[in-house]
């Protein structure tokens, strides 16, 4: 698959709102960033790779899914780069072309299933999604210790009326909130094939 | 005085104590609270890591709905919700097709004339010498460390709300309620709440990181105004504690649970019991 990296580089700009060309690589993100211990490529790398064209690449790496979104680099950032925005949008590639990093398949599968989720019922059921998570991550790794971590928080959280079998007021309107995901599905769909016109 | 108010996801599930809280103090205040009719999900994380298009529909379709009830502030206590709310709002102001587009995909016309607010701001709207005056109990045995996290005042361009590395709004409260707050040096440091169950290993390490600084800098509480803040540093605490085998026992509650107690309010009404590590009251 060989795909212009101009097509590429333009997808994320558009997707994160900004101008990659502006970072000059200095490394206050990567400074200040509290994932950067442990990444594989830190933010100031990420962002060079995308300026290099190898988005699929950056794509690809472990620390699309160890950022934990805190927004640090976006805001410490001399040139005002939005580089959370770009991980965002790395995050979105790596998805819609199924690339992720596998040692962050969970990660990514819970984010899909806090989506559909929503689709669903308008508003997150937490049992529900923590349930329909732990089984398809399950069906996914097959780690029995992995989908059982957590499961002892249940009883505490029970006790305290933080975890309900009946979640509080339903949505009424859920055929709009599925209505609003297909037409953004739709949307970025056309958006994307214009480009490759 | 009233507001609207979106609850958000996680104050109707795991995080009702906060519910319960701000909804105790802000009756004791006079404060009304006018929940948005038939609000939807933020998309929080999940939605602007998998598709942008959405994590913008999804809060238009709220301030949409805020819009059409004629609510002109509208409170989200939740600091991911609040962020989210104001940056589609900004993005619904900036540019036209935006706008359009946006009405079109929520099937409610949305401009973005609804204002949105977090709990801090409610307080300083209701202003500290009303505050004051209800006032029962002081709050001088406490030495708060207040939390920031990352959401309350970042990005500082779209929020535009205290300073983005040092915050202080909370403490000007708490220290005319009479609490003695610490200088400590992590209050805007992120605590990884958002991946506490992806990845609980990360999260227990930056828990520490902050838990512990804020110990020994003489922190006998930690005050935030976020539910994945409160829940993370608490339900993990014991998970901290197990991991780097020191004794921790610090209370985490929200900043509406301090101003509830010095109106007077029980730890009961105001949901402190339900915490996991026991505030001394």
């Amino acid at each position: 698959m060989s795909e212009s990296p101009k097509r590429l580089i333009a997808d994320v700009e558009r997707l994160a709102h900004t101008q990659v060309n502006d970072c000059y690589q200095c490394g206050k993100c990567t400074a200040g960033c509290p994932r950067a211990g442990v990444m594989d490529a830190g933010p100031t790398r990420l962002i060079r790779l995308v300026q290099t064209g190898d988005v699929l690449e950056a794509a690809a790496c472990e620390s699309v899914w160890q950022c934990v979104s805190c927004l640090t680099c976006t805001t410490r950032c001399p040139k005002s780069v939005n580089i959370a925005g770009v991980v965002d949008a790395l995050r979105q590639i790596s998805v819609e072309r199924n690339i992720t990093a596998r040692k962050y398949s969970r990660t990514v599968l819970f984010q899909k299933e806090f989506l559909r989720n929503i689709r669903r019922n308008g508003r997150t059921n937490e049992l529900e999604l923590v349930a329909a998570w732990k089984l398809v991550a399950f069906f996914d790794d097959w780690s029995p210790f992995k989908a059982l971590a957590d499961a002892r928080l249940g009883i505490p959280m029970l006790t305290r009326h933080k975890l309900h079998f009946k979640p509080g007021s339903p949505v009424k309107d859920k055929a709009v909130v599925r209505r609003i995901f297909d037409r953004c599905a739709a949307k970025r769909k056309s958006e994307t094939e214009q480009e490759q016109d | 005085m009233e507001f609207g108010y979106y609850p958000g996801c996680a104050l109707h599930g795991s995080s009702n104590d906060y519910e319960q809280s701000v909804r105790a103090c802000f009756d004791k205040l006079g404060v009304k609270l006018s929940e948005l009719e038939d609000w939807i999900c933020c998309g929080a994380t999940a939605a602007h890591s998998i598709n942008q298009k959405l994590a913008t529909a999804l809060p238009a379709r709220n301030l949409a709905i805020a819009e059409k009830s004629g609510c002109a502030n509208l409170l989200a206590p939740c600091p991911m919700c609040s962020m989210e709310l104001i940056k589609a709002r900004q993005a619904i102001q900036a540019d036209e097709a935006v706008r359009e587009e946006m009405s079109e995909i929520v099937e409610l016309p949305v401009t973005g004339a609804t204002e949105i607010v977090n709990l801090i701001q409610v307080f300083q709207a209701i202003g500290l010498d009303a505050i004051k005056s209800k006032v029962t109990d002081s709050l001088d045995r406490f030495k708060p460390a207040c939390y920031y996290g990352c959401l309350l005042t970042r990005p500082p361009k779209t929020l535009r709300f205290d300073d983005c590395e040092h915050p202080s709004s909370m403490e000007t409260i708490l220290r005319e309620l009479g609490a003695e707050p610490v200088e400590w040096n992590y209050k805007t440091e992120c605590c990884g709440a958002g991946m506490t169950l992806c990845d609980p290993g990360t999260v227990v390490d930056l828990a520490h990181k902050i838990i512990a600084n804020a110990k020994k800098h003489g922190a006998n509480v930690i005050v935030t105004a976020c539910p994945m803040c409160q829940m993370n540093l608490d339900m993990r605490q014991a998970d901290v504690v197990k991991k780097f085998a020191e004794s921790l026992d610090m209370p985490i509650c929200y900043l509406s649970d301090m101003v509830g107690l010095a109106l007077g309010l029980t730890p009961e009404e105001l949901g402190i019991n339900r915490h996991y590590v026991a505030l001394r009251v």
